[in-house]
């Protein structure tokens, strides 16, 4: 894009800082009326499978309904209570918000359709998703009350717990493909399962280690079954409790790009990102970003699906499962799949 | 022209948010302020070309230990009047590092514009077509291996070392078992009886 806009006769930083702002446009603009969409289908998912019907009276379909509740609390006023840690409050939802926007900039959505094509793509996603920790452990202190607080104890408990696990799941791909970039990962899954399958996710060392990603993709971004963090039965609704109006709605609007985000990250590691699913020139001719947003779609319908059909797990079970079985797992499996490497690719 | 900009920023946003580590009243906002320095950290590395190192400070320093800095800081019951009282109590020996770092610096600085020292070695790192992972993999296996490892046992010790310093038998913890619960089936734990009128169940 660079390149088009030095054409206009600009000078190459003008003409760098220009494309950088559109590309960032490009992907943060449909990504807000991505999320406002994909709010609606997760209700909609939700209502058909408790037999309900969900918002049906916002535009045709309740289409409109994100819209609607996104206008509400635009108009609400902003309250921040009187013993509240009034800077560290406002900022809370902001870096929830920014940090969520920002792991986008290496997703790939077609060969070469990158906004940073950096040769370390893969620990840029993990050290951003790590800043995602403050803004739900500051919003519960800076509110200065306990169930805020409860809350964000155990977010950032959870969060730190199941990245770990992600870490090693991660190093597992990233082995397999031999590159940190997102792009090679995807280019590197073409034909892999059976000579034709476009997918990590079709290799038998490699298909424990996405059913492992999902689920940990699950508990990193606190849903269901996993959201201790805001069960309304014992919190209120967690760290979030002291929130009104667009800091609310900032936390609601990053919450649902991280799920979008985990989503992308399971299409793209496992299942073949941007590739069709199989390998067959015809398939290509259709774009590769239709491919990957049929993906992540599909991976939003598990995510609610398992939301309305599964009960919450208990706090100290949560713990169990990430650091007695998904850790070991994840450990054993870094030395399975380099030693099987080291026995085929590089003896 | 970008790298002088992006320089000048991050560097004066380290300096700035290491001040406001030290100035700041309250200690949760001196961690957040700290979390800013390592940030802004990581982006001069970036600047230097040492991509893999600055993920790393911010996986590692911001991601986890900043976050247990965090925990621990908020927990802590904090009295500021106490705070304040022992500012007059320590000044002599606070003040008595600053002139000691100040006349490193001085010493510092001068030697440096002395000259004398190897240009060489103060040269920028040699550009190679290979990843900086591939570099630090290749220098870290190889040459230094033997370091490597090592400090992997001192991280395995200090590890057991603390499991042990902290670990406690506690009696009277009902667990649960999920292998067991998940291996119970229905005939182990019910019973389907048919009684007849008038006799009662033996439970």
């Amino acid at each position: 894009m660079t390149e088009f806009f030095q054409s206009l006769g600009m000078s190459y930083e003008w003409a760098w800082g220009v494309a950088t702002i559109c590309g960032i446009l490009l992907i943060a603009l449909p990504l807000m009326l991505a999320v406002a969409m994909i709010i609606y289908a997760d209700r909609k998912i939700w209502a058909a499978i408790a037999l309900r019907r969900g918002p049906n009276v916002v535009g045709p379909f309740g289409l409109l309904q994100s819209f609607a509740d996104g206008l509400k609390v635009f108009l609400q006023e902003t309250i921040i209570p009187s013993s509240a840690n009034r800077g560290l409050f406002l900022i809370a939802p902001i870096i929830t918000f920014t940090v969520a926007l920002m792991a986008w900039a290496v997703i790939p959505f077609n060969s070469g359709a990158v906004l940073a094509d950096i040769n370390v793509g893969l620990l840029y996603i993990l050290a951003i998703s790590s800043l995602g920790v403050y803004g739900v452990i500051l919003s519960g202190w800076s509110s200065n009350s306990k169930y805020p607080f409860f809350s964000a104890l155990r977010a950032s408990a959870q969060m730190i717990s199941y990245e770990v696990s992600i870490g090693f799941i991660l190093i597992g791909v990233v082995l397999w493909a031999d590159s940190f970039n997102l792009n090679e990962i995807v280019k590197a899954q073409q034909g892999h399962g059976l000579g034709f399958v476009n997918a990590f996710g079709f290799n038998l060392l490699l298909f424990p280690l996405a059913v492992m990603f999902l689920i940990s993709a699950l508990a990193e971004t606190a849903r269901a079954p996993f959201d201790l963090t805001e069960a309304e039965s014992e919190l209120v609704a967690g760290y979030q409790t002291e929130y009104s109006s667009m800091s609310f709605a900032l936390f609601w609007l990053g919450e649902y790009a991280n799920v979008l985000l985990m989503c992308t990250l399971n299409a793209v590691l496992f299942w073949g990102g941007w590739l069709p699913p199989v390998d067959w020139a015809p398939l290509y001719a259709v774009p590769g970003i239709i491919w990957l947003f049929a993906k992540i779609l599909f991976f939003f319908f598990v995510f609610s699906w398992v939301k309305a059909t599964v009960p919450r797990y208990r706090y100290d079970q949560l713990m169990r499962l990430g650091w007695k079985i998904f850790l070991p797992i994840s450990l054993f499996w870094v030395f399975l799949i380099s030693g099987y490497l080291m026995l085929t690719r590089y003896s | 022209m970008i790298q002088l900009i992006a320089f000048y920023l991050f560097a004066t946003i380290v300096i700035a948010s290491a001040a406001m580590v030290i100035f700041a009243r309250n200690p949760v906002h001196s961690v957040m302020w700290l979390i800013l320095a390592f940030f802004n950290a990581a982006g001069l590395m970036l600047l230097a070309g040492a991509e893999f190192i600055a993920m790393l400070l911010v996986i590692v320093y911001v991601g986890a230990v900043a976050v247990l800095f965090l925990f621990v800081v908020m927990m802590l019951d904090i009295d500021f009047a106490e705070l304040r009282a022992g500012f007059v109590r320590y000044l002599p020996l606070g003040a008595l590092v600053a002139i000691i770092l100040a006349a490193e610096l001085v010493f510092a600085v001068g030697a440096w514009s002395a000259g004398g020292i190897d240009l060489a070695a103060r040269a920028a790192p040699v550009v190679s077509d290979k990843s900086n992972i591939q570099q630090i993999g290749e220098l870290l296996y190889t040459r230094y291996i033997f370091l490597f490892e090592a400090a992997g046992i001192v991280l395995l010790v200090a590890m057991i070392g603390a499991i042990v310093l902290t670990h406690r038998q506690r009696g009277g913890v009902r667990g649960q078992n999920i292998s067991q619960q998940v291996r119970r089936r229905p005939e182990d734990a019910t019973r389907l009886v048919d009684p007849g009128v008038g006799q009662g169940m033996e439970l």
